[in-house]
């Protein structure tokens, strides 16, 4: 026999859709049909049904051969290690839950290293552009009951968000858009042809790089005042349109992603697009909203700073928090060779960083917390294993809209497998007694 | 003038945090007592004495005091962190933050410098030989108040976010400069002889710009408003003027409307 | 568990009537007791005021909107972080702590019980997350039904019992404590760029009126009997002329009487009045109206008010008050942070300087004190600085200090640049009053702990009740030679109680407690219909499942303190 679980949260992406029916085995161990999901969602659920995971940690040896030890000596080989560095990093944390990232944090705080999350490859510049303009923003429900005019700029929902043009976006019948997407309009702002620029009623397929000039066009737009006759590839008239699209809606969105967060000026783009949001609430109402990649990456920059101050590329060597990102973010700590030690969760940086990082955390003692094999285990020193958080146990999580949303257990993991938590909690309790503290 | 110089001698692992570099903090010390100045690798807290040799007097007030900086610094951080007076020599090419929160005094470095020097400064002066690495004299993250006072020269290039939310003061540049310069500056003046990229003066609402060579894009906010004859930093020549930037809100004094000033020279 | 005997201090207990006597404190078990044995650790408070744990009645402190304060102001925190220190994590954060800062800095204050004044009810499980993370202190939080769609469309057809139930079931699955409004109506009007600035301004779409709004909730709120009254930041915060808004609101008030079973009397709290005591028509000829709504409140005896003092710092706004800070941005041009929450709220976020060199910045700080000292009754009148609006609660030791020695008033006045102006738009320089100890007690302690329906367990020293007790550096039988003095006792406790349990000795914190989670637990009847309303409400215009809204689990309320009202009588 089987049973139904309901109103699952999927553990993959910042689109957090909680309304996934996962069947499994009476029993709990298996894992056998998943509901509602998009295609990622569902193979971040089956896939922790194969049959050869690994199951144990495991110890690089001298030869290169991997050793398999208990979670116990992979404890006390973590915790030395950190006990040990004059500076450490701790990366990832985003897909893990909110309860890990916070033991986490004490450790970071024992050890005195530096913690950062995947924000440092993804919307960290986002966060950055915030802290310098601020940020006018709303939940997803809002969008769906509200928005008629829907910019997607450089990002590609179609292939990496799946689900959200049709939960929140763009096909929804909410409350004040019973027509669904006929009450939208929709620019897509991006120099390639993807499938989600396909659907827009508006493509502007601006030059590579020259996002920061077509935002500024759009805000002199709105002032009526003088424009050069291309910008960024596009002509000043189409700016003038789109910008009357902007003004003319009752309420509006810009969603973005890493086509502006990683090209050219990062920060600045997102800075004079929450600009362009700022200065459209003068003639009407918008807002703008990151579309946050990992699914708990929202949820470790909020651990981080109700408990540190700061959500990112937070540096604890000193005793006290710091951040500077240039400084404190971690592909600059890889790159220059700052760090001694490399303790990497939920994430995959041997995947994500420039070569020269991922050679770094090769060359020093590194700890790699993952139930899969990924670039990141491969050149780590210790491999540990763990439950997949969100599926073989739940946890409070952050969608991109940093609503929280508590993520459910819906399978047993292998025998004898811990989670991120209870293996963090170990690690914590042996750093405390090496380190003698309270 | 009294001049201490310290020399490093034992090359750190990892990078050192060296805030205590300062005449404010050398000032009315003697060798050994400099020696036992706190700083940091890492986490591991240890002296000045362990890196470097200490030689020299200092004087009794940071006014009075003069440090010279000898060997392999590229791996020391803080240099000259929040000085108010005195001077610096660092022989060579260090790491970030030269300068940082500087409010008075002069720091000569002779080689290149990495990110983040001369943040907020608020006065003294900063010049460097080589090249200076992003952020120069840049606000702190997300403070919208840069730096106010004081002269930067860079001798090299510079690197990008020169001058981000600069409120005052100047930075000339001999070389060219990455993206985005001046960033949200409300006041304040850069002037760079060699060639600018692209993103110059963005979100500016106050302060001037002067380019003499090339700007590969320019922003749209920037607006052309004729040509002028200039001296500028000794050299005379005609300048395109833009007036920008045209996106963002403009102050107004006495009744007239404040723009940023560009100007590119012909 | 300890015993301990606190001997020989100066005691204030406005529950008790105790004016500053000699009295020794005796707790066992984590409460106030008769005695204790001999084996008692003895606490020498001999020359020292004893008072009850402080408690903080409306904070910003914990949630989403304090935290997106903290991630978007790197600045709050540059140089004045503290170090991990013995049982100390370690903090920062000048005017919006971290959790364990926020913990740490109320406790060494004296204060044992805080309430997180604005829960948007979807982000509830991230406001007991932080919660959760605030040492020592037992906190609640107020959801916010001002602008809910269901009240909304409940109270437009004056559904009280409708209402009621929707109290019922979201302060159940949101662990929350109160009904707290904010800007009735006009923040929905903002979900459309839009605002009700006066009581009688119909919202967009649902057509009703603020007024309607507020007066359906006080009755709602007597018809379920809660410990405490409906909270409410009223239309038209922070413009001139704004007291009439003001008075408006609380002449709703009129004729309600107060029905619950836990000491409450008032129907209705107003807080922090200062942003809402302003005449004058613009900038210019701005001046305080403190006399007028004092003069309404002090004969409105259904009526409690907070503070709202200015400290004259460099802090954050946040407020549920959308459009409020949108307009402040249009003034200050410092940067912006809103969110618009699903079918119930909004928040914004704009640093803003109180600058002694501003004169409206000063009125302002003018007018926070002159409405202390202008209430006649302490026990309706409480201390707070709406943290972080007003100015960091770190500093209610100074605010202190300027209510109880006029010469550290006039200091201040003297050092305004623009100090003729004060004087002229305010009556600050005539008000000789100095707060006592006992007021200062009543102001701080019973009073807030009577209206939020905890004067059985908390904010006096009977037996029986809470072993929250602080013990100050405060000699009341000595005269102040310096108001610093007043100012420096009150930041950091010579001793600490929390729950019987030493939490701060000498103003270092020395011990934790299992802190608790205040929440209400209200009763009604079965109603079909809203329950109804709900499913559908969730089925088809939340972005999330029904199922997954209820703050449900150990993670989030480790420590669940729930007071129980039935409401189950009609």
């Amino acid at each position: 026999m089987t049973k139904t679980v309901t109103d699952v949260i999927c553990p993959f992406c910042g689109t957090l859709c909680d309304d996934l029916e996962v069947v499994v085995s009476d029993d709990g161990k298996q894992l056998l049909e998943v509901y509602n999901a998009c295609v990622i969602g569902t193979e971040k659920f089956l896939h922790s049904q194969a049959k050869d995971r690994v199951t144990r940690p495991r110890l690089r040896q001298a030869d290169g051969s991997w050793k398999e030890i208990s979670y116990d000596e992979a404890a006390d080989y973590t915790a030395a290690m950190l006990a040990k560095a004059k500076k450490p990093l701790m990366y990832g944390w985003s897909s893990t839950n909110c309860e890990a990232q916070s033991v986490g944090n004490e450790i970071a705080e024992i050890s005195k290293a530096c913690c950062d999350n995947t924000a440092a490859v993804c919307h960290g510049t986002t966060l950055i552009a915030v802290q310098d303009i601020g940020l006018p923003t709303c939940t997803l429900g809002e969008v769906k009951n509200r928005a008629d005019r829907v910019i997607f700029w450089g990002c590609n929902p179609a292939h990496a968000h799946p689900r959200h043009m049709s939960r929140y976006s763009i096909f929804p019948r909410g409350f004040f858009t019973g027509k669904g997407q006929m009450s939208r309009k929709m620019i897509v702002v991006d120099p390639r042809c993807t499938d989600t620029a396909k659907m827009a009623d508006v493509h502007l397929q601006l030059e590579q790089g020259k996002d920061f000039e077509l935002l500024n066009a759009l805000r002199v737009a709105f002032k009526g005042e003088w424009l050069p006759d291309v910008v960024a590839g596009i002509p000043k008239e189409k700016i003038r349109e789109a910008a009357d699209m902007m003004k003319s809606g009752r309420f509006g969105i810009i969603f973005f992603g890493m086509g502006v967060t990683q090209s050219i000026g990062k920060n600045h783009n997102i800075d004079e697009a929450i600009a362009v949001t700022k200065d459209l609430n003068e003639y009407t109402k918008f807002s703008i909203m990151p579309m946050r990649g990992h699914y708990n990456v929202t949820g470790s920059g909020e651990v981080f700073a109700w408990q540190f101050g700061f959500p990112y590329s937070v540096d604890l060597t000193r005793g006290f928090a710091r951040y500077n990102p240039g400084d404190s973010s971690s592909i600059d700590l890889l790159t220059r060779g700052e760090i001694d030690a490399m303790f990497t969760i939920g994430s995959d940086p041997g995947a994500h960083f420039p070569i020269s990082a991922v050679k770094h955390i090769a060359a020093v003692p590194s700890v790699c917390i993952d139930p899969h094999l990924t670039p990141t285990s491969g050149v780590s020193k210790l491999h540990v294993p763990v439950a997949f958080n969100g599926v073989e146990t739940g946890g409070n999580c952050y969608r991109m809209d940093n609503v929280p949303i508590d993520c459910r257990k819906v399978v047993e993991p292998p025998e004898g497998m811990l989670t991120d938590e209870q293996f963090l909690v170990m690690v914590r309790d042996r750093l405390k007694k090496l380190k003698g503290a309270a | 003038m009294e001049t201490v110089t310290i020399t490093m001698k034992n090359a750190p692992a990892l990078y050192l945090e060296a805030d205590t570099i300062t005449p404010d903090t050398f000032a009315g010390k003697t060798a050994a007592q400099i020696a036992d100045l706190p700083v940091f690798e890492g986490n591991a807290p240890s002296t000045l004495g362990k890196y470097f040799e200490i030689a020299g007097n200092t004087g009794a007030t940071a006014a009075d005091t003069k440090i010279i900086v000898k060997g392999d610094v590229r791996k020391v951080k803080y240099l000259g962190m929040k000085m108010s007076a005195g001077e610096m020599v660092i022989e060579g090419s260090t790491d970030l933050y030269v300068g940082a929160w500087m409010t008075g005094g002069k720091i000569l470095a002779k080689g290149n410098v990495e990110g983040f020097a001369a943040t907020a400064m608020k006065g003294g002066e900063l010049t460097i030989e080589g090249n200076a690495g992003n952020y120069l004299g840049a606000a702190y993250r997300g403070d919208w108040r840069g730096m106010s006072g004081g002269k930067i020269l860079v001798k090299g290039n510079a690197g990008s976010d020169v001058g981000m939310y600069m409120t005052g003061g100047e930075i000339v540049i001999n070389g060219n400069v990455d993206v985005h310069l001046m960033t949200h500056a409300e006041g304040g003046k850069t002037i760079v002889k060699g060639n600018a990229t692209s993103k110059v003066g963005g979100q500016m609402v106050d302060g001037t710009i002067f380019i003499f060579g090339t700007i590969e894009t320019m922003m749209p906010g920037f607006k052309p408003n004729g040509e002028v004859e200039l001296e500028v930093d000794g050299i005379k020549g005609k300048f395109a003027h833009f007036i920008g930037d045209m996106g963002e809100r403009h102050k107004k004094r006495k009744g007239a409307v404040i723009y940023a000033n560009l100007y590119k020279k012909i | 568990m300890s015993e301990y005997i606190i001997k020989n201090g100066n005691v204030f207990d406005p529950v008790q009537g105790i004016k500053g006597d000699k009295k020794d404190i005796a707790i066992k078990d984590g409460k106030i007791a008769d005695k204790v044995s001999s084996s008692a650790k003895v606490i020498d408070a001999k020359g020292m005021t004893v008072m009850a744990g402080a408690v903080e009645i409306h904070a910003h402190i914990a949630g989403p909107k304090v935290n997106l304060g903290r991630i978007y102001r790197p600045e709050d925190k540059l140089f004045s972080c503290t170090p991990t220190k013995g049982m100390e994590r370690m903090g920062s954060g000048a005017s919006i702590p971290t959790t364990f800062k926020t913990g740490y800095e109320y406790a060494k204050m004296g204060y044992t019980t805080a309430m997180e004044a604005a829960m948007p009810p979807m982000f509830s499980r991230h406001v007991h997350e932080e919660i959760r993370d605030t040492p020592i202190i037992d906190e609640g939080a107020f959801p916010v039904f001002g602008n809910n769609w269901f009240v909304l469309e409940y109270l437009k057809n004056h559904e009280i019992e409708n209402t009621a139930a929707y109290i019922a079931w979201l302060l159940r699955v949101t662990k929350g404590y109160a009904v707290k409004v904010v800007n009735p109506g006009g923040t929905e009007a903002w979900a459309w760029g839009l605002n009700c600035l006066s009581v009688n301004d119909p919202v967009p779409y649902f057509d009703i009126t603020p007024a309607e709004i507020v007066k359906g909730l006080i009755e709602a709120n007597e018809y379920l009997g809660l410990p405490h009254s409906m909270h409410i930041h009223p239309n038209n915060l922070g413009n001139p002329g704004c007291y009439e808004t003001t008075l408006d609101t609380l002449k709703l008030a009129e004729g309600m009487k107060a029905k619950n079973k836990f000491g409450r009397e008032s129907v209705l709290h107003l807080t922090h009045t200062q942003f809402h005591s302003y005449g004058g028509t613009n900038w210019g000829d701005f001046e305080s109206k403190a006399k007028e709504v004092t003069d309404y409140v002090n004969k409105n005896k259904n009526i409690t008010i907070d503070t709202g003092n200015v400290t004259l710092d460099e802090t954050t706004t946040m407020t549920a008050d959308g459009p409020f800070e949108h307009h402040l941005t249009g003034l200050n041009h410092l940067k912006w942070a809103n969110c618009d929450v699903e079918l119930e709220t909004c928040a914004g976020v704009v640093p803003y300087i109180y600058s002694p060199n501003i004169s409206v910045c000063a009125i302002q700080w003018a007018i926070g004190l002159e409405i202390p000292l202008m209430m006649k009754d302490p026990m309706r009148c409480y201390i707070t600085t709406d943290h972080p609006n007003a100015g960091p609660f770190t500093r209610y030791p100074r605010v202190i200090k300027w209510l109880m020695s006029k010469k550290a008033r006039d200091t201040q006045i003297n050092a305004f640049k623009h100090k003729d102006k004060v004087l002229s738009q305010t009556s600050i320089g005539s008000l000789d009053k100095e707060l006592s100890l006992y007021e200062l007690a009543q102001m701080t302690r019973a009073g807030p702990a009577k209206t939020l329906g905890l004067g059985h367990m908390c904010g006096g020293l009977k037996p029986g009740m809470d072993a929250d007790v602080a013990v100050y550096n405060f000699n009341p039988d000595t005269p102040v030679a310096d108001p610093e003095n007043i100012e420096k006792a009150f930041s950091r406790c010579a001793h600490v109680f929390k729950l019987g349990v030493e939490v701060v000795k000498n103003g270092e914190i020395v011990g934790t407690v299992n802190k608790r989670t205040l929440w209400v637990n209200a009763k009604v009847n079965d109603n079909p219909q809203v329950k109804r309303d709900i499913n559908e409400k969730f089925l088809k215009y939340y972005s999330m499942t029904q199922n997954n809204y209820e703050a449900l689990g150990h993670h989030f309320v480790p420590n669940p303190y729930a007071l129980e009202v039935d409401a189950t009588h009609v």
